[in-house]
């Protein structure tokens, strides 16, 4: 095939699937041209800088670059696509952007890159660390930062919507020799009203796609939404309701084996010895494996292999981990506290001069908090099914990053990359801990040691005790009052943590005078993303220290932070929406309290209000009132599913998350150690969404959480006068 | 061999009696709908019922089976597809959300629904208390339930 044009390229598509391409390439200065040459490299089905496309029988199928992980981004995405082109959501199809990125070069990253757009840094590792632009998550089809429906939505899918459409009018324009000014588009038709012609998006396609790509398609304003902003279902809910939806370890493969694995205990350790005797003679089994950092056992199925797995003996390299243990590791953390005395460390944020601030202040108010490490448990151990054969390496998971996948399998099997194929599915859960590459690199590696595809399942066991964590963390305050018991400074020093960098600031708070350090603590576990990253640690210990200035000036959690938010109108309408949802003023019964915490996290600002009952020997968290504004919610009822699903994991966190190292190994390996919340500890949940800016959306999957903690403790406080300064609740003594 | 019933057809397979359900149903029958999720009968997310009983599959040797049996999610719809009273008010309250739970929580909410159609919001947390839900969607499982038993639904727009 010789070189393809833009023309031939769309031309292609058509020819392909009577189909209409709109290019990802939906920006002025038309970048087709230079992109074609390089899709047409991997033949006609490589449309992934293709986000719609209109078949024979009038069906719109949007191409989503983010995957499913339960946020219902397949749905939202493709709502906002087809809002825009006034698509019949009846005949709406969405297909996954295969993994692919031929396109995906500095040159073309820039043509992208949207000025002032933020990008969570927790991606900016991922993405090679050599651009950070919204391209590069979309191009790398990175999924995380709550970052789909405020970036790729608002910026990319609504613009290839609406530039389809345009293309479609003045097709139609073209055939019935009309003004395009006097075209209307409903319902996947386009129509004339004044001839009262109509007909389907379909019997255009092929004439739009010969219409130059508009440079600056006009996207329509609120008023005219038809789709976006309703709850509409979500299409993937059916099929994850009569099993026939497909998560990564529901791969399979004709002659497909399986692997059970296990590496050593402490991370970082090599398996020195390995002693197989036992598990050789066991039936089914095929191949015993020492990889060096880990062992595996390769069966005819996955039980058998876990069985010989268990009779296996190994020992272990020592490492500098080994002797750690979780009280060692505070106390390190409280000693390069100390040594940062007032002024060592990293100013992450500063104004005013708090030192001579908190010398006037009228009344000091210091407090420091502690967080453990955190596991991801999502509910799909973490698993991968790779097939390497002579030139050719397949791989199938279910990733938040399937190109980083693809490039990690093409790197492990030193197969072409262009010889790499990666399959995603479902994810069972994601929440950060399917960005990192382990278990894909892992299960390549053990099928180039065998010879036929082979599926690595992680035990529940491997899947707590081998994950990237939540770190664990400490942090000091310091705050000033004065006599009015206003307040007027406000330090804080804390263990280093990852990212967003704004996590641990409070731009929104009205404080003249404060400083904001961090210092570094290495440690040998493997830090990862977890939901909500470092606002999961920070929102409970900032929200936490407010109330605890609140009341050292004799306040009200609720008015006080009415005072600090005094002058932003966005910020207090949320605000007081949870006090009033929760009926702040009214009087609870004995032994139960109130608590309150605001925490604006990845573009949305959300108060949260905890109801808690402290009359058992254990709190009972009854029903939590969430006020959010994430600008504009695309879907109401998923973004609201977002809130409960976050509480529910914030909560988890709160009443009894705790990953400890003893000996530098993880402790906890199963849900009896490591509990998640059950439905009989779920709370009621109340959801206000307030549209608050239309322009400039925020993100669901994250920002529920942050809040949810520092609410339930400030609850707890206002029912006991108790104050709760580290987590989990678990450790606490509340007889 | 061992003989099993599953969703109503005989099947044959060849594996170790010790073999949990789980795994033959998965591997052997390549159904699946059932899900591993921890392998100790702590989260119920390999949840089928024998006999109309919900078990952990992942815990129950398949010798169990014999002349028993087993429904796992692939078989509550009926023959054309339509869903059960159960699936439907699950898809009406837009329960899932990854979804890898899902297939345990119908199979337990099913058996709860079938001993007490009418169940208290306590009878349903005591039921479903074995079904851990990551992502948290407990709020609209008590909801589908109670839709399911009969109470009006919030249905969405589709
Ligand atoms: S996999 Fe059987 S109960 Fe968890
Ligand atoms: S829907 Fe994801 S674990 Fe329940």
């Amino acid at each position: 095939m010789g070189k393809w044009t833009r023309r031939a390229f769309i031309g292609a598509g058509v020819a392909a699937g009577g189909a209409l391409v709109v290019g990802i390439a939906v920006r002025p200065g038309n970048p087709i041209d230079r992109l074609s040459p390089l899709v047409a490299k991997g033949k006609g089905e490589q449309l992934i800088n293709a986000w719609v496309k209109i078949d024979a029988d009038n069906i719109v199928t949007a191409i989503v670059p983010h995957v499913e992980m339960g946020q219902g981004i397949f749905t939202s995405l493709a709502q906002m696509l087809a809002d825009e082109l006034d698509a019949d959501w009846s005949k709406v199809r969405i297909l996954e952007a295969p993994a692919d990125d031929k396109y995906v070069s500095h040159d073309i990253v820039r043509e992208f890159a949207a000025p002032n757009l933020e990008v969570p840094a927790i991606l900016e590792p991922t993405a090679s660390g050599s651009f950070l632009s919204l391209a590069t998550v979309m191009t790398l089809q990175i999924t995380g930062g709550s970052f789909s429906i405020r970036g790729t939505g608002q910026r990319a899918m609504r613009t290839a919507g609406a530039a389809a459409r345009e293309m479609l009018v003045a097709a139609a324009a073209k055939e019935w020799n009309v003004r395009a000014a006097e075209l209307r588009t409903e319902n996947s038709m386009v129509l004339h009203d004044k001839s009262s012609k109509s007909a389907t998006f379909a019997s255009f396609a092929t004439a739009a796609a010969e219409q130059s790509l508009p440079a600056k398609p006009k996207l329509k304003s609120p008023k005219d939404y038809k789709l976006m902003g309703k709850p509409i279902a979500r299409t993937d809910i059916p099929e994850k309701t009569d099993g026939s939806a497909i998560f990564g370890i529901d791969a399979d493969l004709p002659g497909m084996k399986y692997a059970a694995v296990k590496a050593p205990p402490v991370v970082g350790a090599a398996v020195e010895t390995m002693d197989a005797t036992t598990a050789k003679t066991m039936p089914g089994v095929l191949q015993i494996l020492n990889m060096g950092d880990f062992v595996a056992v390769v069966a005819d199925g996955y039980w058998q292999a876990e069985q010989a797995l268990a009779t296996i003996d190994t020992t272990y390299s020592k490492t500098d981990g080994d002797g750690l243990d979780q009280d060692a590791l505070f106390a390190r953390y409280a000693k390069m506290l100390d040594e940062a005395g007032d002024s060592d460390g990293d100013v992450e944020a500063e104004e005013g001069d708090v030192g001579e601030a908190f010398a006037n202040a009228a009344t000091k108010v210091e407090a420091e908090y502690k967080v453990p490490f955190l596991a991801h448990a999502t509910m799909e151990p973490m698993n991968c099914t790779a097939w390497v054969r002579e030139g050719k390496c397949d791989v199938w998971s279910g990733t938040q990053m399937p190109l980083m996948a693809r490039k990690a399998a093409a790197e492990t099997s030193g197969i072409d990359y262009d010889n790499v194929t990666y399959h995603n599915a479902y994810l069972g859960g994601g929440f950060g801990r399917r960005a990192e590459m382990d278990m894909i690199i892992m299960a390549t590696r053990i099928a180039k040691a065998t010879q036929y595809p082979v599926k690595m399942i992680w035990s529940r066991e491997e899947d707590t005790m081998q994950d990237h964590y939540r770190p664990s963390a400490t942090s000091r305050f310091q705050g000033g009052l004065d006599k009015d018991g206003k307040a007027v400074s406000w330090s804080n020093i804390h263990t280093h943590l990852f990212d967003p960098q704004e996590a641990p600031t409070v731009p929104y708070y009205n404080i003249a005078n404060h400083k904001i350090r961090k210092i570094d603590v290495p440690t040998h576990l493997r830090f990862g993303p977890w939901r909500s990253v470092d606002h999961s640690q920070h929102g409970f210990f900032i929200e936490s220290f407010v109330d605890e200035m609140a009341q050292a000036a004799g306040k009200d959690g609720y008015a006080f932070r009415r005072e600090l938010l005094a002058g932003s109108p966005r910020h207090l309408k949320v605000l007081d929406t949870a006090a009033k949802m929760s009926g702040w003023d009214k009087p609870l019964p004995e032994g139960h309290g109130r608590g309150i915490a605001f925490v604006p996290s990845f573009g949305t600002i959300i108060a949260e209000v905890a109801e808690v009952d402290m009359t058992g020997k254990k709190p009972k968290v009854k029903k939590i009132f969430v006020a959010a504004d994430p600008g504009f919610a695309v879907n109401p009822d998923g973004f609201a599913a977002q809130m409960e699903s976050s509480i529910a994991y914030g909560l988890t966190a709160t009443l009894f998350g705790e990953i400890s190292v003893k000996d530098g190994a993880v402790q906890q390996s199963n849900f009896h150690d490591y509990p998640i919340l059950r439905i009989n500890e779920m709370p009621d949940v109340a959801v206000e969404i307030i549209n608050g800016d239309h322009k400039r959306l925020g993100g669901a999957g994250e920002p529920g959480l942050p809040p949810l903690a520092p609410a339930v403790t400030n609850a707890i406080f206002a029912a006991t006068g108790k104050r709760v300064r580290e987590l989990p609740l678990s450790k606490v003594d509340f007889a | 061999m061992i003989t099993l019933n599953v969703n109503g057809q005989a099947k044959e397979v060849d594996v170790d009696p010790a073999t949990p359900i789980l795994w033959v149903v998965r591997e052997n029958l390549k159904m699946t709908g059932t899900k591993f999720g921890c392998g100790v009968a702590l989260c119920g997310a390999c949840t089928v019922h024998l006999d109309g009983k919900p078990i952990r599959s992942c815990s129950t040797p398949v010798s169990e089976a014999d002349g028993k049996s087993i429904t796992t999610i692939e078989g509550l719809a009926a023959e054309d597809g339509t869903f059960s009273k159960v699936q439907q008010a699950w898809v009406d309250e837009q329960v899932a959300q990854c979804g890898y739970c899902q297939s345990g929580q119908i199979m337990t909410a099913t058996a709860l629904l079938k001993n007490n159609p009418n169940p208290s919001d306590e009878q349903i947390d005591t039921a479903m208390a074995g079904n851990i839900c990551r992502c948290g969607t407990y709020v609209r499982i008590r909801k589908a339930i109670k839709v399911a038993a009969g109470a009006p639904s919030e249905t969405q727009e589709a």
